[in-house]
């Protein structure tokens, strides 16, 4: 086992209702290093990451973090394990009953014992870093769909994981928002060495973030590597899905299934 | 079409076996991480309030309503047999041992194990509940067990309440409407209730209680698709406990009937 991958997918499958998602995936991932999957929405991209977290159990295959099956693991180690790593939800996923600041600070409340002070501060600090201090008392009802985005990436970096996955972290967000999200995902990388995989089909933020950028089809990885190589990618597939066209092999595919 | 009628009771049966399997899963975790440090009282307190006191008073306006009834209807059958004397114990033994309980439990699955349905499956849609794995809290710790504490304690407290409301409405009529004089009625009903009426009226609404968390929070759970999916969940979640807890009063009436004779 090589020290050097922080995460190794091996050939897992995964079907939904006898619709194959994943057929035989294998994906590594370089600690420290950010990780881009790019791929057409419903291709299985969400369910690749949510595998990667231990919240879907493959059929087949196994994920391997730091060189451990996590779904051998004991509830100690599981535990251990989510403390150092942190998800990016589409949605958002903030939980409703609580403020703001209870959701930015929830891992802190729940299992470190910490000032009030200290929870405040690490709190300011995480949601300032999204550009959204002062409003850890709000509800998330009353926030915008980007800005619960945003908070919900606060709630990911307060804890200082050191994994953190992105499910789709600038749709639906404004193009300056967007921006500053890529930046903040850069600058973890370059400061704090974090690991991130980030699941997108919006292709400058990719370009922009990425170290390696693989590409999901049909529920396997059909290209992988650093942004300009796929940019100058020849496989017809990665070249129709990159310059965004209509006609190519994937919409023809599309269309013989149907 | 034998067959189709006989396939369609085949996949119900697996069906309900899938539920009393999933169910049992449910109880089973939600039993062992109620043992599992850290132990947060304030969790628990927000559920009693939403289960307990902010259920007193439609309870009470209930149990109120069915004390009339039942001194009315008694009172009917009583002057029948010419022994009118027995209006208050019948009114007192039905309301303790089998009324007051078991009123309070439809009530509170209706009203509290909905809500629980609902909230539970609109965070299952929203991913709030993967977010709790993915931050290192047990959904089942999180969000089960604090419901399963609070329920268990509530019930019995909310049918001590529904008791003594049932029994005010049941003198009310015969003092005011059947000329009984009020201290008769109070000395024969604290006369025909023993220890053990109270005692098994009010331990089955434990188990009561447990029914409607399990249920709802397994509704909740196993929500799928969306809005609609949130709507079905809370209907069936109803149903379900309504039927399991009617099922486990039958049981625990048979077992104390053998128990204490």
């Amino acid at each position: 086992m090589s020290n050097d991958n922080i995460i190794e997918i091996k050939e897992i499958s995964k079907s939904f209702n006898s619709h194959r998602v994943l057929k035989n995936l294998t994906l590594e991932i370089k600690r420290g290093s950010t990780l881009v999957v790019i791929g057409r929405s419903g291709c299985g991209k969400s369910v690749m990451l949510k595998h990667i977290v231990r919240l879907i159990e493959p059929d087949s295959g196994k994920v391997f973090i730091d060189g451990q099956d996590i779904w051998k693991m004991g509830e100690r180690d599981i535990f251990a394990l989510r403390k150092r790593m942190n998800m990016v939800f589409q949605g958002g996923a903030l939980f409703d009953s609580l403020t703001v600041g209870e959701n930015v600070g929830f891992e802190l409340i729940e299992h470190d014992s910490i000032s009030e002070s200290q929870l405040f501060d690490r709190v300011e600090e995480a949601l300032s870093l999204v550009g959204l201090s002062g409003i850890s008392n709000l509800t998330p009802s009353e926030l915008s769909g980007g800005m619960k985005k945003r908070v919900a990436l606060a709630r990911a970096i307060c804890t200082n994981p050191e994994i953190l996955l992105y499910d789709e972290p600038t749709t639906g967000v404004d193009p300056i928002t967007a921006d500053s999200i890529n930046e903040l995902i850069v600058s973890l990388h370059d400061k704090l060495k974090v690991t991130s995989i980030v699941v997108t089909h919006d292709m400058k933020s990719a370009y922009k973030i990425a170290d390696r950028i693989a590409m999901l089809y049909q529920g396997q990885i059909i290209a992988e590597g650093t942004p300009s190589e796929i940019q100058n990618s020849d496989h017809a597939i990665v070249h129709q899905f990159i310059n965004g066209l209509a006609q190519g092999p994937i919409t023809e595919t599309v269309e013989h299934f149907r | 079409m034998l067959g189709q009628v006989k396939e369609n009771l085949l996949t119900r049966f697996r069906d309900s076996l899938y539920f009393l399997g999933g169910l049992s899963n449910l109880a089973a975790q939600s039993i062992y991480w109620m043992f599992v440090p850290p132990y947060k009282r304030k969790r628990i307190f927000e559920q009693a309030k939403k289960a307990g006191v902010d259920s007193l008073p439609i309870v009470l306006l209930i149990s109120f309503f069915i004390g009339v009834i039942l001194a009315f209807q008694i009172s009917y059958l009583m002057a029948r047999l010419g022994s009118e004397m027995y209006i208050a114990s019948v009114v007192a033994l039905s309301l303790v041992r089998e009324l007051g309980p078991i009123i309070t439990a439809l009530v509170v699955a209706g009203r509290v194990g909905a809500a629980i349905t609902a909230e539970l499956g609109s965070m299952q849609v929203t991913e709030q509940i993967d977010a709790l794995e993915t931050l290192a809290t047990n959904p089942v710790k999180y969000l089960v067990v604090p419901r399963l504490i609070a329920l268990a304690l509530m019930l019995p407290l909310l049918t001590v309440f529904a008791d003594m409301i049932g029994i005010l409405g049941g003198w009310l009529i015969c003092v005011m409407k059947l000329g009984i004089s009020s201290r008769l009625y109070l000395n024969i009903t604290f006369d025909s209730l023993l220890f053990k009426d109270l005692f098994t009226g009010l331990s089955k609404t434990i188990f009561f209680g447990m029914i409607i968390a399990w249920v709802s929070c397994y509704e909740g759970f196993n929500v799928e698709g969306g809005a609609e999916g949130v709507g079905k969940a809370t209907t069936k979640s109803v149903v379900t406990s309504f039927i399991l807890i009617i099922a486990c009063d039958c049981f625990f009436t048979a077992l104390f009937y053998f128990i204490f004779p």
